[in-house]
């Protein structure tokens, strides 16, 4: 792996263009991700966040523009090219993705018993101390049916870590969870990323809860990255479309949660 | 679309439909060109290493072998009803003797190849597409793949390869079946004298027929397989996009059934 050398970024992209028939998708989106920290990428929905995000997980091909990745130009890699890439990378999908047909166990298990030639104990091991991390011990030989939304989530995050990625790429990843479950989950991505010293991108739409574990901010807006920086910098920018987008999620959080109650945002 | 200034609206008028006559033949020459690309990538699936044989054994047993009882029992009631019909109209013509020829040509050259691969699109090409279809819908693919696995490779391949094996040993039983259902009902209970039965096929069913049978079997499993895996790989990404998957696999796999079945009886007989 061409890890930790020359840039300090672990993912690099510049003017990433994406059309799909007439409609402009991305329109010259750049985007420099930390090696070591956690990148979140929020704005309205519809502005192509899960878009941007499949191009780094290399299940898009842009029309036009540069990722780099871990030091490596990846548009124009063959497939070969591409899977060494795919290495690199966890991914936990919006619904999870788990393999429904499968066990935990089995979903976890998967990416090692496919493309790796460890025995059958070695993988047994990396399987539990993953479901271990992720708190789901026990659970391995539950179907993803049966269990709740927010173990699907856990489970998918231990299947995403399974082969030591050093980037870890999140959809929205607490989509469909009440405000308990999302803390929850939210202090599973700091402890992860704190434990394994992970590259993360994610997109998020819990704002501003999520910022609480942000090194960094991306603000998505018409098709492009608008304001990105620390959370403070972001924060101070007074970016007045940043500001409207902040404050129409707040109001929409506070009319769910507690109705009559005014701004409670610092 | 811009509309080039100065077209008046008669033009328009004129010019519109041919247009749109245009879009939709090229859109149809768009969609059919991703049908067999689909096809031509999962082939060179199957030909080219890793062979993935525990999957393809996996699929046999889900298309063939799950599949033989429902069309054991399709086929015992069809040479059932064959004995009864042909022996009652061969009976006008003197020609009771004729049973086991007529029979067994029927079900050996066309309903054995057919019918088994209608009930093979019931009840596997649904599941195809349903599966594929909702592992398309809730991402499963697109996880398979930032996994370095070729959704194509892991799921299409096998499950195409599968088809192929098993739709002519399926028909085969079929025909078998078939055949002893007109005895039991020709010969046992409408009284066709039960030497010539046997006798008939023996001496008038030839290596052609039931080699052209067992082929438009092979074809009609490729097809089954192909499009129901094309359609559920293609499935919509929205709340009705599995059902409306499963749909579309059943009857056009039904239909290029019975339009291949036409082409390839055309082609045989000659
Ligand atoms: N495969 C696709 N084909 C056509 N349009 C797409 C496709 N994927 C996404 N889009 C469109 O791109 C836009 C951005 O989608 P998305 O990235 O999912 O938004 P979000 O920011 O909410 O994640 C949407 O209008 C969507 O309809
Ligand atoms: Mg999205």
């Amino acid at each position: 792996m061409k890890a930790n050398n020359s840039t300090p970024f672990a993912i690099e992209v510049t003017d990433l263009c994406k059309r799909f028939g007439p409609q402009q998708v991305l329109s010259g989106v750049n985007l420099q991700c930390p090696r070591g920290q956690v990148t979140t990428i929020v704005g309205p929905s519809g502005c192509g966040k899960t878009v941007f995000l499949k191009h780094l997980m290399l299940l898009l091909r842009p029309d036009s523009g540069r990722i780099v990745i871990n030091s490596t130009e990846v548009t124009r890699l063959n497939a070969r090219g591409l899977d060494k890439i795919r290495e690199q990378f966890g991914v936990l999908f919006q619904g999870g993705a788990l393999f429904d047909s499968l066990t935990v166990f089995e979903n976890v298990a998967f990416p090692l018993v496919e493309k790796t030639k460890l025995s059958r104990e070695q993988i047994a091991e990396a399987v539990t101390q993953k479901l271990a991390a992720v708190g789901l011990e026990g659970m391995g030989n539950k179907y993803p049916s049966e269990i709740s939304g927010g173990m699907q989530k856990r489970a998918a995050l231990a299947r995403a870590l399974i082969r030591n990625p050093s980037i870890l790429y999140l959809d929205e990843p607490t989509t469909g969870l009440d405000p308990t479950r999302t803390g929850s989950i939210h202090e599973l991505i700091r402890h992860t990323h704190q434990r394994f010293g992970l590259t993360v991108v994610m997109v998020s739409h819990d704002v501003p809860q999520v910022f609480e574990i942000s090194d960094r901010v991306a603000f998505m807006h018409d098709g492009r990255v608008r304001l990105d920086g620390t959370v403070a910098e972001v924060m101070d920018a007074h970016d007045p479309v940043f500001e409207r987008f902040l404050a129409g999620t707040a109001s929409e959080d506070e009319d769910l949660r507690a109705p009559g109650t005014t701004e409670t945002r610092v | 679309m811009n509309t080039p200034t100065g077209i008046t609206p008669a033009k328009r008028w004129l010019v519109s439909p041919i247009e749109r006559l245009g879009a939709m033949v090229l859109d149809a020459i768009d969609a059919l060109g991703g049908f067999v690309l689909f096809l031509l990538y999962a082939v060179r699936e199957i030909v080219l290493p890793p062979y993935k044989v525990r999957l393809v054994l996996r699929q046999i047993r889900i298309i063939g072998a799950e599949s033989s009882f429902l069309v054991a029992l399709i086929a015992v009631f069809t040479g059932m009803v064959l004995g009864l019909q042909g022996e009652f109209t061969l009976r006008k013509f003197g020609a009771e003797g004729a049973l086991g020829t007529v029979v067994s040509l029927v079900l050996v050259r066309e309903l054995g190849p057919v019918l088994t691969a209608l009930m093979v699109t019931a009840r596997a090409g649904s599941a195809m597409a349903a599966e594929i279809g909702a592992m398309q819908v809730t991402e499963q693919l697109d996880a398979l793949t930032v996994m370095a696995i070729d959704p194509v490779q892991y799921l299409v391949s096998p499950r195409i390869l599968a088809g192929v094996i098993s739709l002519p040993l399926l028909a085969s039983i079929f025909d078998v079946i078939g055949i002893l259902g007109g005895y039991a009902v020709g010969v046992g209970l409408m009284g066709a004298p039960a030497g010539s039965y046997f006798n008939g096929i023996a001496s008038n069913l030839a290596g052609d027929d039931v080699a052209g049978g067992l082929y438009k079997a092979l074809v009609f499993g490729l097809i089954v397989a192909w499009v129901s895996c094309y359609k559920g790989y293609n499935a919509p990404r929205m709340a009705t996009g599995v059902s409306r998957a499963t749909t579309e696999a059943v009857v056009l796999s039904s239909v290029l059934i019975l339009m291949f079945d036409y082409i390839l009886t055309s082609l045989l007989l000659k």
